[in-house]
């Protein structure tokens, strides 16, 4: 067993309330893990904590090994810590070849580079080619990013954070609000990204958390509730009550 | 492959277009056809390059200001005593304007960074308004209300006399405006400057993308204020005088409006608005001395209330497909 992303009695607390409680966690070198739990359970606030976003109120991150509680968010991404976004955070004053382009430029360590257009290096564009195919973004790369699919939106959220070339990748409910007739297209690449990339996602859709994930974390009211296989979690009597019995959620 | 060639076109958004070319052209004709207005000219090259650096962090960076006229008064004052104190060399004056008013937006921008809009204003405010009183109480250096005087330049480059009807001036002041807008222009469209759009469209995903928001913000807040810093460096230099209007707090307003008239974002809106801003003050200060203030208020309020994107349809919107900002940034 080798982890790459830990945590350790990471606490959060907001005024009253405790959005995560004393959670210890590990996400395993390739997972694919699914972190689920009824609204407000606080797979968000976890993200959120693993990412920088928000500081824990206590508790240790480490990646790797290696501490980040105290590392800044961009600085973790750039140790291949990315997440997407439950809802879509785009840039909507740009089209999504540019913002690819951003995100790859930044990557590849030419984020601050002035004195070049964008896009003139082959690494860059070649980089950019390779992720817009990926996420079918090709036909739609120079459209308004606001004037997409709600579907193509969604592939470039996650494109996005692919761009950042990730090791750990964390996924905030990416086929959320997604219509049936674009779903098929999200649910595949979700299922063909690169295995040696370690996947949390966070999902309430049973049939994908089924189908994509061999590890299952319940979060209820901030705080672990039960953890293990596919099988293990979808048998358990407890998660039956609290989660599953309670129908779709979402 | 047809995926590589839409990719490529990424890199298109640094080719000029042919209105731009055009303008420029035009510009240069100005030098042998306008001479008679070269004064008011080399006036509208240094209000348009002090806006067009106000751009570089309103339209690209999203950082709203109200005293951006601290770094073209810091630029100013520092090109005048660097004149009178140390050398009395153009372009070596224009490296000292630049580089007081860059020390300056770097030391503020912590200051700048660390709110909201609202704070961002008042800071901004703030730091003008310090320096204007400081200006003036420093009589004894800044000469005080009674301006700077006795900024005698040498020709440039050892060769080019500043002549009393400005000819030389303008000529110095539109190449020194084209160098740095060609810098800025490639400054908005390198990896930098679109990291500058991600943060000012969405910081909380720039950073999860990896963007170091804060030092990019520091980056071009310095550099804009350099660039403001060299068009208050010429205002210096040209009239061979430094009012201590040039921290005024209209300055700053007359800026904003005038990427108001001619739009953010796309940089030739800096220029529009200061044509039009400079047009509008004469022919209203001709037509009504005392009151062009309050015509060049109402057709602010009227700009804003009929709002730009009508207006984006109309003229200024021809503009700015003209000259680059349609679909692209
Ligand atoms: N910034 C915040 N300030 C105050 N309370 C917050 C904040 N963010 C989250 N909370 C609270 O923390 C709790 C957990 O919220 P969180 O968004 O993490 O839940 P979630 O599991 O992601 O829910 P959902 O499935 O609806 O997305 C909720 O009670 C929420 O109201
Ligand atoms: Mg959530």
């Amino acid at each position: 067993m080798s982890a790459v992303l830990e945590t350790n009695a990471l606490v959060k607390k907001f005024g009253g309330i405790t959005a995560t409680n004393a959670v210890t966690f590990a996400l395993e070198k390739g997972a694919r893990h699914a972190l689920i739990g009824p609204n407000g359970a606080g797979k968000t606030t976890f993200i959120n904590l693993l990412t920088g976003v928000l500081e824990p109120t206590s508790g240790r991150i480490s990646l790797d090994g290696k501490d980040i509680t105290n590392v800044k968010p961009e600085a973790r991404v750039k140790m291949g810590l990315v997440r997407t976004f439950q809802i879509n955070q785009l840039f909507a004053g740009m089209t999504p070849l540019q913002a690819l382009g951003v995100a790859v430029s930044e990557r590849q360590g030419r984020g601050s580079d002035w004195r070049r257009v964008v896009g003139t290096k082959a690494t860059v564009t070649d980089e950019i080619v390779e992720v817009a195919e990926r996420f079918r973004l090709i036909d739609v790369l120079e459209e308004r990013t606001g004037n997409l699919a709600y579907g193509k939106q969604r592939l470039l959220e996650i494109a996005l954070a692919f761009a950042c070339k990730p090791r750990v990748l964390l996924l905030d409910e990416p086929a959320a609000g997604v219509p049936e007739a674009e779903r098929a297209e999200l649910l595949e690449t979700i299922a063909r990204l690169p295995d040696d990339v370690s996947i949390l996602l966070i999902e309430h859709d049973m049939d994908l958390v089924f189908s994509f994930a061999k590890k299952i974390t319940v979060l209820v009211d901030g705080t672990l509730f039960a953890d293990g296989t596919v099988a293990e979690i979808s048998n358990d009597p407890r998660v039956r009550a609290v989660y599953l019995g309670e129908g779709e959620h979402g | 492959m047809p995926s590589k060639a839409a990719v490529s076109r990424l890199s298109t958004l640094g080719r000029w277009r042919l209105a731009e070319i055009l303008f420029w052209l035009a510009a240069a004709a100005s030098v042998p056809l306008l001479t008679e207005h070269h004064l008011v000219l080399t006036e509208i090259a240094i209000i348009a390059l002090f806006a067009v650096s106000l751009d570089l962090i309103l339209g690209y960076a999203g950082i709203a200001s109200l005293g951006h006229t601290a770094f073209f008064g810091a630029g100013a004052y520092a090109a005048g005593l660097f004149a009178i104190h140390v050398t009395n060399d153009p372009l070596l004056g224009l490296v000292a304007g630049a580089a007081a008013a860059a020390v300056l937006g770097f030391a503020t921008s912590f200051l700048v960074l660390r709110g909201a809009d609202l704070t961002r204003l008042m800071v901004t405010l703030g730091v003008a308004l310090v320096l204007g009183e400081i200006a003036n109480k420093a009589g004894k250096i800044t000469g005080g209300a009674d301006g700077l005087q006795g900024v005698f330049m040498a020709p440039i480059l050892g060769r080019f006399e500043f002549d009393l009807f400005g000819h030389v001036g303008y000529v110095y002041s539109l190449v020194v405006f084209f160098v740095l807008f060609v810098v800025a222009r490639r400054i908005v469209v390198s990896p930098f400057g679109l990291s500058l759009l991600a943060i000012r469209d969405n910081p909380l995903r720039a950073r999860a993308i990896g963007i170091p928001v804060n030092t990019r913000l520091t980056a071009i807040y310095t550099i804009s204020a350099a660039i403001a810093g060299v068009a208050g460096a010429l205002l210096a230099q040209t009239a061979q005088f430094v009012s201590i209007d040039v921290l005024a707090f209209h300055r700053s307003a007359d800026a904003l409006l005038m990427l108001v008239i001619g739009g953010t974002g796309y940089l030739y809106g800096g220029i529009v608005g200061a044509v039009a801003f400079k047009v509008l003050q004469e022919i209203l200060s001709v037509w009504t001395p005392q009151y062009w203030t309050f015509w060049i208020g109402a057709i602010l309020v009227a700009i804003v209330l009929i709002g730009r994107q009508r207006i984006g349809n109309g003229v200024m919107g021809i503009w700015a497909r003209l000259l680059g900002k349609g679909g692209a940034a």
